[in-house]
């Protein structure tokens, strides 16, 4: 394997240091964690992993949110939502190394062996590699899941504790990837079962060639993928920290495509002739939650007044350099169920002022938390936070900005008597917006992820409901009135969406910005 | 010098044990819990917290960690990192060799330009030439690194298109790792191009890593020089009809090597501090990054590890340089 890519390396470059034939080199932001998604929750990591290397049983089509079949042919859910029978594709074959050579295809023992890792404290590989499985545990996955069983080698039946139509949307997220049981025999058997982190085997469109830290990624594409080989014969991840030092090498031919660009160089790579910008507003949402159990914050009046005052247009063009988009909704417009028909609070400064007048809320002093760390959904939250300050002063509300070490922050927020407004934000896990709204909003979340401290009963209703039933129409449309009582209620100013940009060669065709944040590069080609 | 060389490795001892204490407290006096970092806007469960604080082993008495790390240090094991789950020691040297490669030819980059620009700028004192050359160093002292890397890089790889961008290899060239030195493993890997690829990709980070090293021994050599050239000894020499060359060149340079050699021994702190910034922009696999990430991902593991292999290495240096003084000047040797 490697000696063949060494031959096509070798021919290129004797060619041009800059010329990649069916090369496609991607200047990656970060280095991975390693390469065992489960392990991990870093999008840098499912970037090297997840995508490139593995399938799961369900997938996300690249650029939407869509749920489509993956490894499993097809899914069906039993009347009461508690079992989920996958049936399995027959021939898929899985990479190999030097190390392992697999002698049978893909089948139900593989997904056993890559649920049951994560679930049973016994399994020989739950402590692999320091296993923490914190994804899997952050979806409730070992609450949710009672039991799964293998019915045949083409089928696998998965039993609930509860009805839970997220389930679905979970099992095409990166910690649910299939590994290869064999695989993980071979290399317990060995002595070596850290390998699968280190020296990974999937079923995906590019096999693991090598990683040096903080430097290169290799992967080749899978000869016998199960799908179409993958149009890039040689993927490589040049691993590049700082956004400018990426332009460069974009611009000077060193890589095709690069992530999260310097907002302050979007136009002018935008007037780049030789550059292809594509954008598209990214899985997240940037908010101030108001702590609504405290007064006069448990007022929705003194709330809905506080957002009118907010004058969003100058934070997007500010804050945000233009690359973010206002938000009037928790969920953002890629995702389904998104209400476009809700009407964001104008900014009105005079009818904001009346407003809080009338509720008796006159020489108001609050406490805005910045966040210390720069986010997609908010790029400089100190910044966001002064222009709050003089938005909510023309009001006559005294800010004060306060800010703590990020874990300080993050823990110090969840208090239920927390004193003040804090800035903070999300991005999607699955693309379902139970993910956004239950986590976030939801009355289990309070002291926890929903920093609003909010619980109203028509709105948990809402969710609760859409989280049992199935039908896809039917969660919709409970999703939408959600969206309609959060925006009566007003516990968050909801400030932006960051919208992404992917800068690459024109040399590029194919690529498609994914929603849930990935990059994924099956389907791409470079001329 | 056997007495001399076991004198000063004795200093070593609690220099180590000192380092150990101070790395393991720095961390933890941090504000920020690792486990919380690691959890980020997602959280996790009070359950899933108490479960965590005993898989890392924060539920014992601070004592107990720091025994049990010391212990693990002594026996060659510095823990695994919280984030990636390996060996910090598996880390530390497959990264260390990249930044010792980038150091070594920032150093030898710096001594082969500051020394003879200190030697010709004291000579010339007050003229010209000096001034320009001392107004340089002081400038490339001033310079903010990632301001200068970025200067290099948009003007000698961007406009002009003579150095590549960032990384050690073109991606091209693709070799089994042997000594870690891209240097070396590129003539071993036999890939024609592959060194002069290297040394391409070393010369822009080593130009900006050199510079402040270059700048301080430039000044140190030309003040050094200036107090040795108003020796008796040069007089003497100058009396007994000996050539400029001779003079600056054999009897005053080596006697102002003392203080310049200290200088560039304390000079490997400044290299190993200014790599964490050259690597960064210019995309080296070495232990700077690696070392910064670390901090705020509060991997506690990796960051007492790092600090105690980066202190060892510079104590190492500071006692060859220790060493050398000795082979300079002879008498301080039988002190």
């Amino acid at each position: 394997m490697k000696a063949r890519f060494l031959m096509a390396a070798g021919a290129l470059a004797l060619s041009t240091s800059t010329a990649f034939a069916s090369t496609l080199v991607y200047c990656s932001e970060g280095s991975p964690e390693g390469f065992d998604p489960a392990l991990f929750t870093a999008g840098t990591t499912f970037d090297a992993s997840s995508h490139p290397i593995y399938n799961r049983l369900l997938e996300f089509e690249t650029g939407t949110t869509n749920v489509v079949p993956g490894l499993a042919e097809s899914v069906e859910a039993s009347d009461d939502g508690l079992v989920y029978t996958f049936k399995l594709r027959e021939g898929v074959k899985f990479h190999s190394n030097d190390t392992f050579t697999p002698s049978r295809d893909f089948n139900a023992d593989d997904v056993i062996f890559s649920f049951e890792r994560q679930r049973l404290e016994d399994h020989p590989y739950n402590k692999v590699s320091g296993g923490t499985w914190e994804y899997f545990s952050g979806m409730s996955m070992p609450d949710l899941i009672d039991s799964i069983e293998k019915v045949d080698d083409y089928t696998v039946k998965f039993t609930l504790t509860r009805p839970e139509a997220p389930f679905v949307a979970n099992m095409a997220m990166d910690f649910a990837s299939i590994m290869s049981a064999e695989y993980g025999e071979a290399m317990l058997a060995a002595g070596t079962p850290e390998a699968m982190n280190t020296a990974p085997i999937g079923t995906g469109p590019f096999s693991f060639v090598a990683y040096q830290k903080d430097a290169v990624i290799r992967y080749q594409a899978h000869d016998a993928y199960w799908k179409d080989k993958a149009e890039i014969d040689n993927l490589i991840f040049a691993i590049t920290p700082d956004a400018s030092v990426r332009y460069q090498k974009l611009k000077a031919g060193e890589c095709h495509v690069m992530p999260y660009p310097n907002p302050a160089d979007i136009a002018a790579m935008q007037d780049d002739s030789s550059i292809t910008m594509m954008e598209q507003e990214g899985l997240n949402v940037g908010y101030l939650a108001y702590n609504t159990t405290m007064a006069p914050f448990d007022n929705p009046k003194v709330r809905r007044a506080l957002n009118m005052a907010i004058d969003k247009q100058s934070i997007i063009d500010v804050v945000f350099q233009g690359s973010g988009e206002i938000a009037k909704n928790p969920i953002p417009p890629t995702m389904w169920g998104y209400n476009e028909a809700v009407q964001d609070d104008n900014y009105d400064p005079e009818a904001a002022k009346a407003m809080l007048e009338a509720e008796g809320v006159t020489d108001l002093s609050m406490k805005i938390w910045a966040m210390p760390v720069q986010r997609p959904y908010n790029p400089n939250a100190r910044r966001m936070a002064e222009l709050i300050q003089a938005d909510y002063a023309k009001v006559g509300v005294t800010v004060e900005i306060v800010s703590y070490e990020w874990g300080e922050y993050l823990s110090r927020s969840k208090d239920l008597n927390r004193d003040g407004a804090v800035l903070l934000g999300w991005t999607g896990d699955n693309g379902d917006p139970d993910n956004f709204m239950a986590v976030l909003l939801g009355c289990d979340g309070r002291e926890a992820s929903n920093r609003a401290q909010w619980c109203h009963q028509p709105f948990e209703d809402l969710i609760q409901k859409a989280k049992i039933v199935t039908d896809a129409g039917e969660r919709t449309a409970l999703y939408e009135q959600a969206q309609e009582v959060f925006k009566e209620q007003a516990p968050w100013a909801t400030i932006a969406h960051s919208v992404v940009y992917m800068p690459m060669s024109t040399k590029v065709k194919g690529f498609k910005v994914h929603p849930l944040g990935g990059h994924i590069f099956y389907g791409v080609s470079v001329e | 010098m056997l007495r001399y060389t076991l004198s000063r490795l004795l200093t070593f001892l609690p220099t180590f044990f000192g380092v150990t204490l101070i790395s393991f407290a720095f961390i933890r006096v941090l504000p920020g819990d690792p486990i919380i970092v690691m959890a980020g806007e997602r959280g996790m469960t009070d359950e899933r917290y108490q479960e965590m604080v005993v898989k890392l082993g924060f539920d014992k008495p601070v004592l107990q960690q720091y025994w049990e790390y010391l212990t693990g240090v002594l026996q060659g094991d510095l823990g695994e990192s919280f984030v990636t789950k390996k060996p910090v020691w598996d880390e530390f040297f497959a990264l260390f060799p990249a930044t010792m490669e980038l150091a070594a030819c920032a150093m030898v980059f710096a001594i082969l330009l500051g020394l003879p620009a200190g030697v010709i700028a004291a000579v010339n004192r007050g003229k010209f030439f000096d001034r320009a050359l001392m107004s340089s160093a002081l400038i490339g002292y001033s310079m903010p690194i990632f301001w200068w890397a970025l200067l290099l890089i948009i003007v000698f790889s961007g406009n002009l298109g003579w150095t590549p961008v960032s990384g050690r290899i073109d991606l091209l060239y693709y070799f089994d790792d042997v000594t870690g030195f891209m240097l070396i493993d590129s003539i071993l890997s036999g890939q024609e191009g592959a060194f002069k690829s290297a040394v391409r990709h070393l010369i822009l980070p080593t130009i900006v890593l050199g510079t402040i090293p270059l700048a301080v021994i430039a000044r140190q050599t030309r003040s050094a020089m200036l107090e040795v050239l108003g020796e008796d000894y040069i007089r003497t020499a100058k009396a007994k009809g000996m050539t400029p060359t001779r003079i600056n060149g054999l009897h005053a340079l080596r006697n102002a090597l003392i203080p310049v050699v200290t200088v560039i021994g304390l000079s490997v702190g400044t290299l190993l501090a200014g790599a964490i910034l050259t690597e960064t922009i210019f995309s080296w696999p070495g232990i700077g990054k690696w070392m910064v990430d670390s901090i705020f991902r509060r991997d506690y593991p990796v960051v007492q590890g790092g600090l105690l292999m980066i202190a060892v290495i510079v104590m190492i240096v500071n006692l060859s340089v220790d060493m050398l003084y000795g082979v300079i000047n002879p008498k301080i040797r039988k002190r």
